[in-house]
């Protein structure tokens, strides 16, 4: 990948000898960032009134957003200072995605402050309306979302610049909350406001009712080219390579919660006059379970750091992340759901919610099929 | 005093005993002997004992200078058991004479160690063990047998718990040793294994007398001894650092490379599956020595062993099924008694076979997710019905 953004402070900070080794753990900035960040969602976004928000016309809380984007100033870490951003980096945002996975609570910010914003500074303008939009992303002002399939993986991005602005793509994430459309064509990318008169966008009845889906249609819709063919598709390939990459830190903090909620439940739960967490069966599903999840969190903090350094190893590190961690984040749900017993089956207990979004994110930005696809390129273990 | 200060003085030192014994003209016991004076062994142990009090880190700057002036080191696979488990607990649990007399051979490696600790009836519930050792005089008498014993057969001394008083629970009536593998009464019986060869002994004590000053710790106080071993034989994961395809993975994919003939698209899906978790693994470890480095030791160690088990049988299974006609055949089934432990090394077979022992030797799978359940989720024990039983009461 050509494009490094937000300054590589953590390996500037190591010793030579060092250099090539991930950084793989929290810094204290990042766990005060994860404070300020769960502490926020925990006020704002706790299950109730998640659940009441799925079930409302419009799921996103607009001033959870404005608190998360803009107060916190979450929205801007990929983005450097004089371009209106935090200058942090892809670390610091992996750690604003784990307390978004523990609460799934709806907010377009993997959509809009990762893969938006990255193809927005991909695109490296110093003025113009690409980097007007970059700010207001950064600031939480705007959001921006890429209109293409969620599903779509970083290893297609040369064939997403096809088409004209006349089109319809389906099951676009987030782009009910978006102002802006990112609609990469064989002319080059475009920005459409998602007001003009020719865009529609219906929503969808998603399985992951926590992150919409929305069908865009563009009839005679006006848009700005932001970029021609040859930048915006390297743009738009940084920008689900970013998307994919932490996704893994997502599905890493989705299956803590899932862990953490069900080795709780479990204490407390009495059959047999014992507590059911005592029953071996159960207590070695939930060791393995722990295994995988601090096995996910290595895979998803040497993605964040690769991204974060511009490591030429960044794509075989995302990969790796995808390929593993949303194996782990499904199993995490489903072990919830599992081992909640008839509770879990309600829609009362947020367990569903977690299930539905870990299988939401197993497919976005490619499955693990497709990563492994990825890895056996990138390792040179070719299939038959 | 800062670490830079630390590192620097203890380069400085290595580089005086480079001097003082060039380790081209030098033999290797006397060069490793003189190392252990210098504090350069473990320079984390106290002075005296081959080490200066220095933070654990610092080892590796002793390890990068040796190892830039190819000195002899004192081949820590062929003295693991000493290393990695009864010097550890010789140092915490033993008296200053027992330190001076047992560290410095063990570290040089003039003298290896074993552990007598599993018995027939005693393995993953070791505090159910029954050798006992009967006080007579300034001896105790020891009678019973153990299994599992990796080198007994090249060992000079051995760890060694047994039971001094059956009539309290079974955790309260056990003491420590150090036995003497040369005396009369102990019997090393080769144990042949699954592949063909014999890594593992039984060791008969019959009437074998330990004098009471190579006791360690308080007598009946032998399990919070054992402990310190145990604790130090599943801390073994986290110094070193691996490369990528480090492992047994490596192996296969080396394969897949350079035999396109052998490969089937489902081969490919299972090895692709298997090199991502691999890799992953060898991240965590990664992460985990970095906590270590960064004084915040994680939990994640438990969780090490558990992972390689799974991957060491899965992988070395696939590669077995990849080798297709090749893969029917075996080396040699030849009983032999080797000198170290040799996980990844020989052909495909024997790697399928010893790692099924990966998930058994050292507490097996299932015994470390109980630790990891209870310990670090916190989740409750199994209700036991062995607690405030005489160990001569209970079922066996």
């Amino acid at each position: 990948m050509s494009a490094q953004t937000g300054p590589a402070r953590s390996a500037a900070a190591r010793t030579p000898e060092e250099a090539h080794t991930p950084d793989l753990l929290y810094s204290e900035t990042e766990e005060d960032l994860r404070s300020a960040v769960r502490a926020l969602l925990a006020d704002r976004a706790g299950a109730p009134a998640v659940i009441a928000a799925t079930e409302s016309r419009s799921p996103y809380d607009r001033r959870l957003w404005d608190s998360l984007a803009g107060g916190i100033g979450a929205a801007g870490l990929l983005v450097p200072e004089e371009r209106g951003g935090q200058g942090a980096s892809h670390r610091e945002a992996a750690v604003v995605l784990e307390e978004l996975g523990r609460s799934v609570a709806p907010a377009p910010y993997l959509t809009s402050a990762v893969v938006a914003t990255e193809i927005l500074l991909a695109l490296d303008a110093r003025d113009g309306p690409a980097a007007e939009l970059l700010a207001d992303l950064a600031a939480g002002r705007r959001a921006a979302v890429l209109a293409l399939p969620f599903a779509t993986p970083a290893a297609d991005s040369e064939a997403t610049l096809t088409g004209t602005l006349e089109r319809t793509v389906a099951g676009v994430a987030d782009a009910a909350a978006a102002d802006v459309l990112l609609v990469p064509t064989d002319e080059g990318l475009y920005a459409v406001e998602s007001a003009d008169p020719g865009v529609t966008v219906e929503p969808l009845v998603p399985l992951d009712l926590t992150r919409p889906l929305a069908a865009v249609t563009l009839t005679g819709a006006s848009g700005t080219l932001l970029a021609g063919p040859g930048p915006a598709g390297a743009a738009v390939a940084r920008g689900l390579l970013s998307g994919a990459g932490l996704l893994a830190s997502e599905q890493l903090g989705l299956a803590e919660w899932c862990l953490t909620e069900t080795v709780r439940y479990t204490r407390e739960r009495h059959q047999f006059n014992r507590p059911v967490g005592s029953f071996q069966s159960l207590k070695h599903r939930m060791a393995q379970l722990w295994l995988e999840v601090v096995s996910a969190r290595a895979a998803a903090r040497n993605a964040a750091d690769a991204l974060a350094t511009g490591s030429p190893g960044a794509p075989l590190a995302v990969a790796v992340a995808q390929a593993y961690c949303s194996k782990v984040a499904v199993h995490a749900a489903e072990e919830c759901v599992q081992l909640h017993g008839g509770i879990g089956m309600t829609w009362e207990h947020p367990a569903h919610l977690y299930l539905k979004r870990a299988k939401a994110d197993s497919i976005a930005y490619g499955t693990a099929g497709r990563h492994r696809e990825s890895v056996a390129a990138l390792t040179e273990l070719p299939a038959p | 005093m800062s670490t830079t200060t630390d590192a620097a003085d203890i380069r400085r030192r290595t580089q005086e005993l480079l001097a003082a014994h060039p380790p081209a003209a030098t033999g290797r016991t006397a060069f490793l002997q003189a190392r252990f004076d210098a504090g350069l062994a473990w320079v984390h142990y106290p002075t005296g004992l081959g080490g200066l009090d220095a933070p654990r880190s610092l080892q590796t700057v002793v390890d990068a200078e040796l190892a830039a002036a190819q000195a002899p080191d004192n081949d820590p696979r062929r003295i693991g058991i000493g290393l990695g488990m009864a010097a550890p607990t010789i140092l915490d649990h033993g008296t200053d004479e027992q330190k001076r007399r047992f560290l410095r051979p063990l570290w040089v490696g003039e003298e290896v160690w074993c552990q007598l600790f599993s018995e027939p009836g005693a393995g993953s519930d070791l505090a159910a063990l029954g050798t006992r050792a009967v006080r007579d005089g300034d001896d105790w008498v020891v009678d019973g047998q153990k299994v599992w014993t990796s080198s007994a057969h090249l060992a000079r001394w051995a760890v060694l718990v047994a039971r001094t008083d059956p009539d309290v629970p079974k955790h309260r009536g056990i003491s420590y040793f150090v036995c003497d593998m040369t005396d009369p009464g102990v019997e090393v019986r080769p144990l042949r294994q699954i592949t063909g060869e014999a890594e593992f002994n039984e060791v008969f004590l019959t009437g074998v007398r330990i004098p009471d000053s190579r006791r360690l710790g308080p007598a009946g106080e032998g399990w919070q001894v054992a402990r310190t071993t145990l604790m130090n034989e599943r801390v073994s994961i986290g110094g070193a650092r691996v490369p990528r395809e480090g492992g047994m993975i490596g192996t296969v994919a080396k394969t897949w490379r350079e035999r396109p003939g052998l490969r089937t698209h489902d081969l490919h899906h299972r090895l692709l599956t298997l090199w991502v978790e691999a890799e992953v693994a060898r991240l965590t470890g990664e992460r985990l020595r970095q906590q270590l480095v960064a004084g915040q030791p994680g939990p994640e160690g438990s969780g090490m062993k558990l992972a390689f088990a799974r991957l060491n049988q899965e992988i070395s299974g696939l590669e077995v099924e990849l080798l297709g006609d090749e893969g029917l055949l075996y080396s040699d089934w030849t009983m032999r008694r080797p000198e170290t432990v040799d996980f990844t090394g020989r052909d495909a077979g024997y790697r399928y076979l010893r790692s099924k022992g990966n998930s058994i030797e050292g507490g097996t799978s299932e015994i470390l997710l109980n630790i990891v359940a209870e310990r670090v989720l916190g989740l409750p024990a199994e209700p036991r019905n062995d607690k405030d039983i005489a160990w001569k009461d209970l079922a066996r």
